[in-house]
């Protein structure tokens, strides 16, 4: 068992997702950055899909009551066990009573804590995913247990990964032309290609909203099909990245894609940090 | 439905995801043709997909692994389409949802009602006469696109949404009406009820509606309503369709 110490912000168990019941209207969730969850789960030898603790921006404090190892990756931060500073992007030997606790968030949104074997909640829908009305609850709050297997074979592996800690700070985004991009007059269409946009406040698991805005002359639309990565352009001109918790329908015009690796680097992004978009055909 | 040249746009969405398209158009015959080009889709990618979203006019096709060559699925897609599916039909099934449209229950009814200079009668037998078609689910799990909602009960979004709509509330957004199957935020005028659960993940299916189903509402009182809710809160509910 892990508890839930202090419960920091958003925090929740994430896997890979939820699919295949988008006709019931039930969003996919899963790690919103998928690229650090695979890392937690690469470093400590694990399953794919093993479930991961995911945070945002304010990071929990954990205590473990097994044995085991973990992985803490996405945010650049110092993490500590039992009040020794640890590394972060490392396999890390976890005791019966060890607490984890994490200071200086210095860069990035989302943390994870990946375990050996995984964190074993029970499935809802084919995932572990935390999301409200779905799972008995929508993230963890503090006091709450989470189990997992005890682990003590680790003297047997003891890896380390080199990380290329750059490919998070790219501020270019690969997207594709949205069904509705072609509606967008020349000027727009320049706009998204050479400006720079900048992360409001307004950011979620469900979606990111960008400072800037567009002019808007497209016509309302009927509800449509939408995925994470979705670009929606607003009627007041605001646009709006969907992320993995979003909607699977929405009625406002879809003007980009962005790639799978560009909604992994836009989730790491902290209110006023920019992006550019570079647009690419499939 | 024979008039009709349906002219399909198929586009690449993400590195995983088709998109098929036609004109933006509320309709039952068309939601009957996509329906089955679903099903055809679906059959025959069996496992190389995730599923098929199904909306209004659109069939969003998602694999489980990059597209490789867009041409090639372009035209597996193209041909798995029929002008056959025009003529099929599926079993239509009626689901009636019990509404209470009482002022106890509901109080917002009064100053709808108010707004619309109709009586509360008037309402709730224009809101009670259509069979309204289910076309899918979105928005929240378990949440109905209806089609068929009278002309005359047509009223514009609260300019300011509600910060909380309770679960089973029936209300009238634009052209539309629905059920809340869960609390949230909302922007929707409520006039009812429901009692009846849109949305459980312990069930199987977690939604009984599915797209093509029609639904009607009717009107009950306070005491069938506390009623009903007794029973479903002791699992002693369930829900029967009409097969039409």
């Amino acid at each position: 068992m892990v508890e839930i110490i202090s419960s920091g912000m958003y925090t929740t168990i994430q896997d890979e997702g939820r699919f295949g019941f988008s006709k019931y209207g039930v969003p996919q969730s899963g790690a919103m950055d998928k690229r650090s969850y695979k890392l937690a789960n690469a470093l400590l030898d694990n399953d794919p899909d093993c479930a991961v603790i995911e945070w945002m921006l304010i990071p929990p404090v954990l205590k473990f009551y097994e044995d085991s190892i973990i992985a803490i990756t996405g945010v650049q931060c110092d993490p500590f066990v039992d009040d020794k500073k640890v590394k972060c992007n490392h396999q890390l030997i976890i005791k019966k009573g060890s607490v984890l606790k994490f200071k200086n968030i210095i860069k990035r949104v989302f943390g994870y804590v990946g375990i050996k074997n995984g964190f074993c909640k029970n499935d809802v829908l084919n995932s572990r995913s935390q999301y409200k009305n779905v799972t008995d609850s929508e993230s963890l709050s503090k006091g709450s247990f989470i189990s997992y297997n005890k682990f003590v074979d680790f003297w047997t592996q003891y890896s380390s990964l080199k990380i290329d800690d750059s490919w998070w700070d790219k501020g270019e985004l690969d997207v594709f032309p949205g069904p509705e991009y072609d509606q967008l007059s020349n000027n727009e269409k320049e706009l998204l290609k050479t400006g720079s946009f900048t992360i409001s406040t307004e950011s979620s698991r469900m979606a990111i909203s960008l400072n800037e805005e567009l002019e808007n002359d497209l016509d309302s639309m009927i509800s449509v099909p939408v995925l994470p990565g979705t670009v929606q352009l607003t009627p007041s001109g605001r646009l709006i990245v969907l992320m993995r918790d979003c909607q699977t329908t929405g009625g406002y015009p879809r003007i980009l894609q962005l790639s799978e690796e560009a909604i992994n680097i836009i989730s790491q992004k902290r209110t006023n940090e920019e992006v550019r978009f570079s647009m690419r055909s499939f | 439905m024979k008039n009709y040249d349906i002219k399909f746009e198929y586009k690449q969405y993400s590195e995983k995801a088709i998109l098929i398209q036609t004109y933006a158009k509320v309709d039952e015959n068309l939601l009957n043709l996509l329906i089955f080009y679903k099903k055809s889709i679906e059959e025959f990618y069996g496992k190389v997909i995730i599923e098929v979203i199904l909306t209004y006019n659109s069939l969003l096709i998602l694999y489980v692994s990059t597209i490789e060559n867009i041409y090639d699925r372009f035209f597996e897609l193209k041909s798995l389409y029929s002008d056959d599916f025009l003529k099929e039909s599926q079993k239509k099934r009626l689901w009636t949802i019990p509404v209470c449209y009482d002022k106890n229950v509901c109080p917002e009814i009064i100053s709808f009602a108010d707004r619309k200079s109709m009586s509360v009668d008037e309402i709730i037998s224009l809101h009670t006469t259509p069979l309204y078609t289910i076309h899918f689910i979105g928005f929240l799990p378990g949440f109905l696109y209806l089609s068929g909602l009278d002309e005359k009960l047509i009223t514009p979004r609260k300019s300011n949404p509600s910060r909380l709509v309770q679960q089973g509330s029936v209300a009238i957004g634009g052209n539309q009406t629905g059920i809340y199957p869960s609390d949230s935020p909302g922007g929707w005028h409520v006039i009812g009820s429901t009692p009846v659960s849109f949305f459980d993940v312990n069930s199987d299916p977690c939604c009984f509606a599915k797209p093509g189903d029609q639904l009607k509402f009717i009107s009950i009182n306070e005491k069938v309503y506390v009623d009903i809710s007794l029973n479903i809160s002791k699992d002693n509910f369930q829900l029967i369709p009409e097969y039409l």
